[in-house]
């Protein structure tokens, strides 16, 4: 056993376990808010960050053809393709809503999960005839932006680029802004009541109807950001890329408590550090015998463990049961 | 009466040489197949309608493919998917119980044959692998057993879990399975990882009847016992049973019923069927890999049950039929058809086909049918569109 090794990358796979952990973070939250708010399992919320991945791609490669790539600011760019993300990626997720889950409310609890997973797998091909009409082609790549690959070495095993940065950076800020939104303006305790008692909002002169699909908004919107994000960082994606960090996501969220905002960040983050040493450590530690390719199994027995043991996670409060 | 039975009987022999007369059109094959969904539903004698049944299944189709081997296939297919359709309508239809992950036991079942009945097995213990080829017969029971008890491993732990939290827990399940059989190569090699596992020993085919045959003859004679099996445990204290936890849990249990053992019962019905055909599966490919069992299937099937309607013998087999010959045929016969037109150089107001983007395939939408089937099934049918007479009573 290399001690020498293990310890000598440690604090890399941290790092990279952190970035992937903020990821998590972003794409948690469509879930958790809109689970707080309506005690649904939106399925399609994968493929709503995937989305926005599309856009980004979609708007860098729009620029590089018309040549303006080089000649703007890179904190520009980023700022414009992760609005551009956030736009559609919202606007989808409020049509979502509107088309497959608001005729179903108040049906059994299986029904719009049923419907929720229709759309997702709908959407992935959606996004693959767009893609193969428009561009031909199924896996597409992120142009790359040279000033966003530079790398400090911060030791001799530790670099960090400035994209990674900027994921983190950008996360943090939107999950602040999103817990200012829902913590300290009439909005965001509007969001609270619908999640509390909807009736009991709507007696109170809340339109339920538009708090739900704001709801949809914001959570779609920090979905699509974090597409962007995902982009940006790993460079390739596809239609069915969404679904597995989606899937994962959807663990954090758990893993934090679902329905609880801060509780999708701690989610996250212990789960992409959980996923980056997995992957890095399992093959050094069994000699080779398991290797990365059960990060994915990690995630999912993860998933059960919390859901057969402590179903309301490790921030959350107990859901009342419904039939 | 008379005049409906002559009619019946003649549509189905209409077809029958439609489909004789034409073996390249998919529309006449379409067509056969409404035949027998008319005879099923018909205001016809018993007796009548299980005869000509009888006679387009195990007369009509081996003859037509006799004609075109292709449709034979398809046929084979459809069987499979329908003995899989009917055992997730025990745990979803009947028990109320969504699984997402139902592919795993039918990779259970695939891979326990694959493995004896392939040289795959040496690595693990030796030699004297692959089994005689005789022994497929044991692996049936072998398929379904081992099949049902992952059944019951997989409900012991979900037993406390909401609806939607156990589909996630299904799905994460059926995942759990299909990344072991991917990765299983090594330390040891038990399932040669993403490479699958060939070439798997066939049954001795009786009489000399040619595989694609056989294995028609196979896969529907299963499928009978399936149904039988289904309608006598719909109408039996377990069926009730299962049926009394969908509508309520609470007052179920409260009448008696014991929720735990009865739950793990669902489970392990519903997987030994996928593990029968999982085994019949792995010897008609010769090949099996994980591909075959992705998370895609566990929708496809569970779009095959919503389509014909939660809890109906003839809803599940009406799914599986038509969602499989979609699949199988109509996106198939798009794609051909595309690239017919943009072979022979077609425009269409000016637009030369040709020019299409060679990415896009409709044989690859699968996804997109899937998808559309459930959510449009949620909104306008969800009883589906051959509700179990229960249901169909209870919503007027």
């Amino acid at each position: 056993m290399d001690y020498e090794l293990l310890l000598g990358i440690l604090p890399q796979v941290f790092l990279d376990g952190l970035i992937l952990g903020f990821m998590y973070a972003l794409i948690a939250l469509g879930y958790t808010m809109v689970y707080g708010v309506l005690e649904f399992i939106n399925f399609a919320h994968s493929e709503i960050f995937i989305v926005g991945a599309f856009v980004g791609v979609e708007v860098l490669l729009g620029l590089k053809s018309a040549g303006l790539l080089d000649g703007l600011p890179w904190p520009f760019l980023l700022v414009l393709v992760l609005v551009a993300g956030m736009a559609v990626s919202g606007a989808l997720a409020v049509t979502v809503e509107r088309v497959a889950y608001r005729p179903l409310r108040g049906t059994p609890r299986l029904i719009p999960l049923i419907s929720a997973i229709g759309i997702s797998f709908f959407l992935q091909d959606l996004i693959r005839l767009i893609e193969s009409i428009w561009r031909n082609a199924f896996n597409l790549v992120y142009p790359t932006i040279d000033a966003l690959n530079i790398r400090f070495e911060l030791t001799a095993t530790l670099d960090v680029s400035v994209k990674s940065l900027v994921v983190i950076v950008a996360a943090l800020g939107m999950l602040w802004a999103l817990h200012a939104i829902v913590n300290r303006t009439k909005v965001g305790t509007a969001i609270r009541a619908v999640a509390e008692d909807q009736a009991a909002a709507s007696l109170m002169g809340i339109n339920v109807n538009r708090i739900i699909s704001l709801t949809f908004l914001i959570g779609g919107a920090m979905g699509g950001a974090a597409g962007v994000l995902f982009g940006v960082q790993y460079g390739l994606i596809n239609p069915y890329t969404g679904f597995i960090p989606g899937l994962k996501a959807f663990t954090a969220a758990v893993l934090g408590g679902i329905g609880n905002i801060p509780g999708a960040m701690l989610g996250g983050l212990v789960l992409g550090l959980l996923e980056a040493f997995a992957a890095s450590y399992l093959s050094l530690l069994t000699g080779g015998a398991f290797g990365a390719e059960y990060k994915d199994i990690f995630a999912f027995s993860v998933l059960i463990l919390i859901l057969i043991f402590r179903p309301k996670g490790l921030l959350g409060e107990v859901v009342r049961e419904r039939a | 009466m008379i005049a409906r039975s002559v009619l019946v009987a003649a549509l189905l022999a209409c077809s029958g040489f439609a489909v004789a007369t034409f073996p390249r059109s998919v529309l006449a094959f379409l067509l056969f197949q409404g035949s027998l969904l008319v005879i099923y539903l018909a205001a016809i004698p018993r007796w009548l309608r299980w005869a000509l049944l009888a006679v387009a299944l195990l007369v009509m189709m081996p003859l037509i493919g006799a004609y075109n081997g292709y449709y034979l296939e398809v046929a084979t297919q459809v069987g499979i998917f329908v003995a899989l359709a009917l055992g997730l309508n025990i745990v979803v239809g009947l028990a109320g119980l969504l699984d997402l992950g139902y592919v795993a036991f039918y990779a259970v079942g695939a891979y326990s044959w694959a493995i004896f009945g392939s040289p795959q097995a040496n690595v693990v213990f030796g030699g004297g692998f692959p089994l005689a080829p005789g022994w497929f017969y044991v692996f049936l029971g072998v398929g379904l057993a081992v099949a049902a008890l992952t059944g019951v491993l997989l409900g012991l732990p979900v037993l406390r879990l909401r609806g939607d939290y156990l589909a996630i827990v299904t799905l994460g399940f059926g995942e759990v399975i299909r990344v072991l059989a991917n990765n299983l190569d090594k330390p040891i090699n038990l399932t040669n990882g993403p490479k699958g596992i060939t070439p798997i020993s066939r049954p001795p085919a009786p009489f000399g009847v040619p595989y694609a045959e056989y294995f028609y003859f196979l896969v529907l004679l299963i499928v009978v016992v399936v149904i039988l099996v289904n309608r006598r445990l719909e109408d039996s204290h377990i069926g009730r049973a299962w049926e009394a936890i969908r509508e309520d849990e609470l007052a179920a249990q409260a009448m008696g019923v014991p929720l735990v053992r009865m739950k793990l019962l669902a489970f392990a019905c519903g997987a030994s069927f996928a593990g029968v055909m999982g085994v019949v599966f792995s010897a008609k490919q010769v090949f099996i890999n994980p591909e075959s069992f992705t998370f895609l299937e566990s929708i496809g099937v569970l779009a095959m049950v919503i389509l014909g309607g939660m809890g109906s013998i003839p809803g599940a087999v009406l799914g599986a039929t038509v969602v499989t010959v979609l699949n199988l045929q109509v996106l198939k016969g798009l794609s051909l058809w595309l690239n017919e037109l943009k072979n022979a150089g077609v425009t269409i107001l000016g637009y030369s086909l040709a020019d299409l983007p060679t990415q896009l395939e409709p044989a690859k939408y699968e996804r997109m049918i899937f998808g559309m089937i459930l959510v449009l099934m949620m909104i306008f049918r969800p009883q589906g569109i051959l509700p179990a007479r229960r249901r169909q009573r209870e919503l007027g």
